[in-house]
């Protein structure tokens, strides 16, 4: 725990304690740790002078900000309609059928995370999906499923993971 | 160093390294690598035709391309100088287009897929940062923005304020020091243009700024970009930097008494941050949630100080209009509609993307003509314009001109120029749920009737949709959508009801079809369809039996077979194996 609040520190230290640096560090905080918890919040609190239930009201208005731990990868389906009306529906029964859990959960092994997104301006390939920092677009039942059959590979291949929830 | 030639490679997703890559691989087995230079550009059509590659000087145009193309394109191309006919553009499209996209006139996205947008040098030697220079050594800020107002540029971002006046407005404003903002929180659904302004053309959009300082009078400038774009947020700080170290940004530019410098600041994912009190609250380091105005953010913005909020686009036209001059771009358009605009097509057309045309094209024009039709010439049915607040326009509309004005009178918007395109396979109930959906994950909750009565609204919406219907249903709609727009404070409130009050003006049908024939035209809402074997047709091959995931279909091998409606979870998947098309769904 103290090392995790030493990056917490230093990203603190990084953007100063002013107010308007409170979603810029809550931001790279979360993406350094994959999500905030109760004791990064209250380190935040305590360097910006601020009331924890401030730095939690902020926290939690913001999407990309989770208070809740993530997979190791984390599929982000886009939602919106571009996608939606070029067969988004289909993709998004494929990856849960796929990854065995609904949207908005993690797999069991912590291996993957199934959230949304809102539009992340590629709708000309639509339907479009980020794994981690990559876009992937164009999708199909069967891309998705080649695409999160090569992660699960890759994974294997460098010994670290079992591959995804069965 | 010079080179032979150069090629440009572009795309939006991951396959694009993979392709560029492969290319400086082949380039460099062949030993060209000191002959032929890689770049890489942002997206010429944002991905519409994939992975694209330019080769210049002659710039042929080669699309959708895969890592093996790329060898090929180096060894045919580059080593033996014989263009690879098949994969050039025009020659490559899945099916005959009519003819192509002339229609377009480039003054915003002049520059994009076309230079370097990590080299500051390339701008400049497209007129970049001329229209600075001229600005502070030749004229007053007065006289820029009497360029601004003859040249009748308005806000990009929706609502078509006028420029010139806004900027006015923070020009006389009290209060030091002035800011000006910069809205990149592209969260409209369909919407890109900006991001690819920003990963395409940096330096124009901070040119713009840059000049908009000059005329108001502010020294400091904030760009807000969402946190969903990475790529743009790194072109522009490095953009940033590298205007810096030319001395284009900081103090006294151009050598003259004007200092101006431009901080990134990130989003966190709020589509509400869009709206310009928000953003400004999300800048300040709170919940970005919208307040009422007035004041406006001319007279109170950013720390209460006055401060210019403009859109991506709008600065993106600002040096372009400077150079050529207020009138040449008031020379295109309709008369309360001056210049040009992005448009982001998606959807049920053949070729998506990003297109700039003349602000009073056709509908038709913009669908047809530039967009090549319908998907697999299937029949139009109606196109939602302006993000997830805007209104659906079916047919007898599409010879209407594109402006401001026009857009408003048929219920719908410009918004920030998404086109969402539907065709007959479209349900218009389907969209209208979808859209409320949308804005009622996103309303921040600050105003009660947003917050609720989206909620209700989207619980009626989803009855109709499953089925569940009830007489009144479409009267209450309306009068929700009423007290929606009446008691909310920003455009997403004021804006939510519109995709459902403009399906119910433009296809009540469908409604009343879902509603009291239990039925979905279109044949999308699931409670509502039922899937059919046709036994003349059926060759009794199993294949549909053994796809389903629920058993639901009966048959000997070689008999026509039989699908059970109370199984069946309609998923669709017997229609697309049938091999002889004998399954169909209605």
């Amino acid at each position: 725990m103290v090392e995790v609040l030493a990056a917490t520190d230093k990203i603190i230290d990084a953007h100063g304690t002013d107010r308007e640096a409170l979603v810029e560090i809550l931001r790279e905080v979360n993406d350094e740790g994959g999500h905030l918890t109760k004791e990064h919040l209250q380190r935040i609190a305590e360097r910006t002078n601020l009331p924890l239930s401030e730095v939690y009201s902020v926290a939690s208005f913001y999407t990309m900000i989770s208070l809740e731990p993530l997979g190791r990868h984390v599929i982000r389906l886009c939602q919106d309609a571009p996608c939606h009306v070029a067969g988004g529906r289909e993709v998004w029964e494929a990856i849960e059928q796929e990854l065995g859990v609904p949207f908005g959960k993690t797999t069991l092994d912590g291996q993957w995370s199934l959230l949304t997104t809102s539009c992340i301006g590629a709708c000309a390939v639509g339907p479009v999906m980020m794994v981690d920092d990559d876009i992937f677009g164009n999708l199909t039942p069967d891309k998705v499923r080649e695409i999160i059959a090569r992660y699960r590979q890759d994974d294997l291949a460098r010994g670290d993971a079992q591959g995804g929830a069965a | 160093m010079a080179y032979r030639a150069h090629i440009v490679v572009s795309g939006v997703s991951a396959e694009t390294l993979e392709v560029k890559s492969a290319l400086l691989e082949k380039l460099a087995a062949l030993g060209l690598n000191e002959e032929i230079e890689v770049r890489e550009a942002s997206g010429v059509t944002a991905g519409g035709r994939g992975v694209e590659a330019v080769v210049y000087p002659d710039a042929t145009h080669y699309a959708n391309l895969t890592p093996e193309d790329a060898a090929l394109i180096a060894e045919e191309h580059l080593f033996k100088g014989r263009p690879v006919e098949s994969l050039i553009f025009e020659g490559l499209t899945v099916e005959p287009l009519p003819e192509p996209a002339t229609k377009e006139v480039r003054v915003v996205l002049r520059n994009v897929g076309k230079i370097d947008p990590g080299e500051i040098d390339d701008y400049i030697a497209e007129d970049g940062y001329a229209a600075l220079g001229r600005a502070l050594t030749e004229m007053t800020p007065n006289d820029v923005l009497e360029v601004v107002k003859t040249s009748g540029l308005r806000g990009r971002g929706g609502a078509g304020f006028p420029t010139w006046l806004k900027w006015s407005f923070a020009q006389k404003a009290s209060g030091t020091p002035k800011y000006v903002v910069c809205n990149g929180d592209e969260g409209d659904p369909g919407a890109f243009m900006n991001r690819r302004v920003l990963e395409g053309d940096p330096h124009a959009v901070i040119e713009g700024m840059a000049l908009a300082a000059y005329a108001i009078g502010a020294s400091q400038g904030y760009f807000y970009v969402r946190a969903e774009y990475p790529i743009a947020i790194r072109t522009l700080r490095l953009a940033i930097e590298q205007a810096r170290n030319y001395g284009l940004l900081g103090d006294n530019i151009f050598g003259t008494d004007f200092s101006f410098d431009l901080e990134v600041r990130m989003g966190a994912g709020a589509f509400v941050c869009g709206e310009e009190t928000a953003l400004m609250q999300s800048i300040e380091g709170k919940r970005g949630q919208p307040r009422t105005r007035p004041p406006f953010p001319a007279a109170s913005g950013l720390w209460g100080k006055p401060t210019n909020i403009n859109n991506v686009e709008t600065y993106a036209n600002v040096p372009q209009i400077l150079l050529k001059g207020g009138e040449w771009f008031a020379s295109m358009g309709t008369e309360k509609s001056k210049g040009t605009k992005t448009f982001a097509i998606a959807g049920k057309v053949k070729r998506t993307g990003l297109i700039e045309v003349p602000l009073g094209i056709t509908l038709r024009e913009i669908i047809f003509d530039v967009g090549g039709g319908i998907l697999n010439d299937k029949a139009y049915k109606a196109v939602q314009t302006g993000g997830p607040m805007g209104g659906c326009i079916p047919e007898k509309y599409l010879d209407m001109p594109v402006d401001y004005e026009s857009l408003a009178s048929v219920g719908s918007i410009m918004g920030s120029g998404g086109f969402v395109v539907m065709d007959e396979e479209t349900c218009m109930v389907d969209i209208a749920r979808f859209f409320m959906e949308f804005v009622q994950e996103e309303s921040c909750g600050k105003c009660v009737p947003c917050r609720v009565g989206t909620a209700n609204m989207l619980t009626v919406l989803n009855r109709i949709c499953e089925g569940e219907g009830r007489p009144g249903d479409i009267e209450t709609l309306e009068e929700l959508g009423k007290q929606v727009i009446a008691g909310s404070l920003c455009g997403l409130g004021k804006g939510a009801p519109g995709p459902v009050l403009s399906t119910i003006e433009h296809f009540r049908d469908e409604y009343e079809a879902h509603i009291y024939e239990k039925t979905c035209p279109a044949g999308v809402c699931r409670a509502l369809i039922e899937y059919k074997v046709d036994p003349e047709t059926c060759i009794g091959c199993t294949r549909c039996a053994r796809n389903c995931p629920v058993n639901a279909i009966a048959g000997a091998p070689r008999e026509a077979h039989v699908i059970d409606p109370e199984i069946c979870i309609r998923c669709g998947i017997c229609e697309q194996v049938c091999p002889v098309d004998a399954i169909s769904h209605a």
